[in-house]
């Protein structure tokens, strides 16, 4: 099947969407029909595997396969699909909840091994399909059903908990802005290795606009800064506004003055000191590529090992496999 | 037993039929090797043998402690055996510890060998022992050899250039010299397998080599024994080409074969686990037979990377014991309910929760039945002995790809780690089962049923056939339905294809009698020792019957025939009676008695043959 001819209906399955309305998932499936389409991709090759949620329902909205799996678990589910065919292209698609508390293991030991498998964490800091709960993404102090007087433990920060695990490729954008949301997921399709994109997520139910406060349209060019490899770290309405690290520090300079931004160093600091930004309520909040680097790609070593094996042992059968070990004869 | 005078030789060489050793020692000792040793030496003889390896969960308790004391039980024998045996001819203690843990076991007037050189006070003191068991009357009524094994290793090494305590170390294949001398066996199998072992380190290789000799000729030149004794090969076992195999060797092979057998990519997702790790050890060393192997991060992700790669068409497998069973439990129910092929190895140890690692109980059977959350049926097989592994194996295969289903095989930490004589089978006898994938996308369904009842398998990858599963109920389309009638509908047909499964397997057949006053049906790993206790019972004349199932759920068919023919039926089971009140409600018109025993030890041949007697006489 060429890709090149299909369009965003295609990557559309019979199914009816069943998201609230206004729902911040609808734009993301939107995005990523788009994409799909766009980028020529094959939806026989294409496998969508997610855990529980409300993001878990994506791969039943997409004509392409799809395995709706278990709480948590779909990374460990995707690594297993990539194990048996390095050839499927395969997306996670995870939520706070999923991902970060209920699997937050199995997040991390994806990210560590680095299985060539692109993770769409849909972030809105609420459990929305148990009816609203706060998440362990959620601030210190969210008050919602479990938590009348206020939510007293401390959040993760998806793309520090991402970096901290090891990730080659992790990026945070917004559901609501789509030509960002684009580029962010092309720039995770074409990484070889494990892709984190965090996607801050509207619960209009909720959570509803949890990310007014800096990604709202109105705000967002001075409260939030794109991360653009290789580009300096400017933001600001009229661009006018830069950021430079000072040791440690990070400050606030004339655009002239910005750092330019490298997300692929050997070391991953600067991504994590960026990461951390927004606890500086001053500082703008970070979006776009934190970190992009190469390194072994699980599954390609996993099959390299049988290659080698067999190269230098030969392809083995039953009958070697039995005999094996010491054998003797008893004569009848 | 006959007394041979052999012309040539100052000692006499008597013939036995059978002999039982049990080498005990401290964990750091080295008795698991020394026992293994002897056994494949045993098999490449030609005996026929069965194990009994019986460590603690510690890889090194306090020294000297009873709580370190790790032994290893090997009944070889010249006929047909099929349990390591009751009680020990012959035991080997490393230390106080071993001797006052294991010589209650020991037959009456057996023979003990020491180590007269870890007989110290302090040694005493950490077993716990008030007085020198070697001088207080402990072992009056025992036949005693006492040998300084330190000193004697200390002597034969003098020259090596190995540390003293690495010398020290050499102590076992000095006493698993003394013994090949006891029982004639050839010193080259150990000494080559020592070579290929220690190949980086020749230094060790040759100071463990010339222990191992130095222990032969103490044999021969000290005249420690009255003579020495020699087993015959065994002419009671059918021609073939045999190989000695440890129970999870024979899992390995049999689902490295059974993916073969399907024409599928095995891959294996496990977390290591006591008794299950050797399994995912195996298959790893399987690369070169194409098998894929993850050790996961825990054993949820084991089995969703199983999960996972049978949803991209390869055999996705799994290798654990309860407490990991325990996790697994949520997806397999996933398995069940996508429909997916998938086999779930459970080496069974004593529960519950962390219980006794590295002892053997059968107590999961109800779990792997009925354990999980909805009306989620599995099948489950069990293997009987260390090689029937391999068969039952390739049977949980056949089962997983032919029904599109998980399949659960039990065996236990007796099986696991025991090993015997396994005649290896002819390849071309091994029937193929090849899995076949949907690819014609006209009229096609996801949950359209084949005359098993199984669902089409599609890989993804094959154009136009894209759907989407999981969890949720669906319809036959493999859409999410929330319907009355269609979750009444898929969950009486998952049950149906479940329970059609006895349509492909035999019925068992009975061993002895065929009809009477008493069967015993036995599952898993009591089935040699319930074997011998029946034969032996027979051989007395009295009229008994043996069952041992190997499929368990869904049971065969025809058993309720043979149960009919029966007036009694013994259940004998390392758990508190779990078999027995499957058959209960699966046939209650039948009298079933129940025996079980969870002392994370296997029966004794003489528990089972005291309570036939008692059956057969009340």
């Amino acid at each position: 099947m060429s890709g090149a001819t299909l369009t965003k209906k295609d990557f559309q399955s019979d199914q009816d969407v069943r998201w609230c309305p206004g729902c911040g998932d609808y734009a993301i499936i939107a995005a990523m029909q788009k994409y799909l389409a766009d980028s020529g991709a094959d939806p026989a090759k294409t496998v969508f595997v997610s855990g529980i949620g409300c993001s878990s329902r994506f791969p039943y909205y997409m004509n392409t396969y799809g395995f709706h799996t278990i709480h948590g678990r779909a990374p460990a589910v995707a690594t297993g699909v990539k194990a048996a065919n390095p050839e499927l292209d395969v997306w996670v698609v995870t939520g706070d909840g999923d991902s970060l508390s209920i699997g937050g293991n199995h997040l991390a030991h994806i990210l560590r091994r680095n299985v060539n498998v692109n993770i769409l964490m849909f972030n809105n800091e609420i459990y929305g399909l148990t009816k609203g709960q706060y998440s362990p993404t959620s601030p210190v102090g969210t008050r919602k059903k479990t938590t009348p007087m206020g939510s007293i433990d401390r959040p993760f920060n998806p793309v520090s908990f991402a970096l901290g695990s090891n990730a080659t490729f992790v990026a945070r954008t917004i559901d609501s802005d789509a030509k960002h949301l684009a580029r962010m997921l092309k720039a995770a399709h074409e990484h070889q290795g494990t892709a984190f994109i965090e996607i801050l997520q509207n619960c209009v139910i909720f959570n509803k606009d949890y990310y007014g406060g800096f990604a709202d349209k109105k705000v967002r060019s001075d409260k939030m800064i794109d991360l653009r490899p290789g580009e300096p770290m400017t933001f600001g309405k009229d661009g006018d506004k830069g950021l430079k690290s000072k040791g440690w520090h990070v400050e606030i300079v004339p655009a002239d003055e910005a750092d330019v931004w490298n997300p692929g160093l050997k070391s991953a600091a600067p991504s994590f000191l960026m990461s951390q930004l927004d606890d500086d309520p001053s500082l703008p909040t970070p979006y776009g590529i934190f970190r992009s680097v190469r390194d072994a790609v699980y599954e390609n070593e996993l099959h390299q090992q049988i290659e080698k094996a067999v190269a230098d042992q030969g392809a083995g059968e039953i009958q070697d496999l039995l005999h094996g070990g010491a054998t003797w004869e008893i004569e009848g | 037993m006959t007394m041979t005078e052999q012309p040539d030789a100052e000692l006499p060489i008597q013939q036995l039929e059978s002999v039982v050793i049990r080498f005990a020692g401290d964990s750091g000792d080295g008795m698991q090797i020394t026992g293994n040793q002897f056994t494949r030496t045993s098999a490449l003889v030609g005996n026929d043998l069965a194990t009994l390896p019986d460590f603690p969960a510690e890889i090194r308790a306090p020294v000297g402690t009873r709580a370190g004391v790790s032994g290893f039980q090997l009944q070889f024998s010249s006929k047909d055996i099929h349990t390591p045996g009751d009680a020990p001819d012959v035991l080997v203690a490393m230390n106080p510890a071993a001797l006052a843990v294991n010589l209650k076991t020991l037959k009456p007037g057996g023979i003990v060998v020491v180590n007269t050189g870890n007989f110290k006070d302090a040694d005493l003191r950490k077993a716990k022992l008030e007085s020198n068991p070697l001088e207080d009357g402990t072992l009056d009524g025992y036949r005693v050899i006492a040998i300084d094994i330190n000193e004697r290793v200390a002597e034969a090494l003098e020259d090596s250039p190995l540390t003293a305590k690495e010398k020290l170390r050499c102590k076992n294949f000095y006493t698993l010299g003394v013994m090949y001398w006891v029982y004639s066996r050839p010193l080259e199998p150990t000494e080559n397998w020592l070579r290929e072992k220690f190949a980086r380190k020749p230094d060790i290789a040759e100071a463990n080599i010339a222990a191992l000799r130095a222990g032969y000729n103490a044999g021969d030149i000290h005249q420690l024994f009255h003579g020495h004794y020699e087993v015959p090969k065994t002419d009671a076992l059918p021609a073939g080409t045999y190989r000695n195999i440890m129970g999870n060797q024979a899992v390995a092979m049999g689902m490295a074969v059974g993916a073969k057998l399907a024409g599928l990519t095995p891959v294996l997702g496990s977390y290591p686990i006591t008794p299950a790790s050797t399994v995912l050890e195996e298959l790893a060393s399987y690369k070169r037979f194409g098998v894929v192997t993850i050790q996961a991060e825990d054993e949820i992700a084991a089995i969703c990377i199983a999960i996972g790669a049978s949803f991209a068409g390869a055999l996705g497998m799994t290798s654990t014991s309860g407490p990991g069973m325990a996790l697994k439990t949520e997806a397999m129910g996933l398995a069940v309910s996508a429909e997916l092929p998938l086999v779930i190895v459970d080496i069974q140890r004593a529960g519950p929760s962390t219980g006794m690692p590295t002892k053997v109980e059968q107590s999961d059977l109800l779990q792997s039945i009925f354990g999980r959350n909805g009306d989620t049926p599995i099948p489950v097989v069990a293997a009987s002995c260390p090689a029937d592994c391999f068969e039952m194996a390739i049977e949980a295969c056949r089962i997983a790809v032919q029904y599109m289903t998980p399949v659960i095989f039990l065996s236990d930490n007796f099986i696991a780690n025991g090993s015997e004589p396994w005649r290896l089978p002819d390849v071309a006898d091994l029937e193929p089962f090849p899995a076949t994938f949907a690819t014609n996308p006209e009229g096609h369904l996801t949950y359209q049923r084949d005359e098993r009842g199984a669902r089409p398998w599609v890989r993804p990858g094959t154009p136009g056939m894209e759907f989407r599963l999981g969890g949720l109920e669906k319809d036959v389309t493999g859409n999410i339905s929330y319907d009355p009638a269609n979750h009444q509908k898929m969950t009486d047909e998952r049950h149906a294809k479940v329970a059609g499964i006895a349509d492909s397997i035999p019925t068992p057949k009975v061993a002895g009698a065929q009809e009477g006053d008493l069967l015993v049906v036995g599952w898993g790993s009591t089935g040699g020792i319930i074997t011998q206790a029946v034969e032996d019972a027979r051989a007395q004349g009295q009229p008994v019957g043996h069952l041992q199932l190997r499929h368990l759920w869904p049971l065969p068919h025809g058993l309720d025939e043979i149960f009919g023919r029966f007036k009694r039926i013994l259940v004998p089971e390392m758990n508190m009676g779990q078999m027995a009140r499957v058959l209960r409600s699966e046939m209650p018109t039948h009298d079933f008695v129940s025996y079980t025993k969870v002392t994370g030890q296997p029966f004794l041949t003489s528990e089972i043959q005291a309570k036939i007697k008692s059956l057969l006489e009340n």
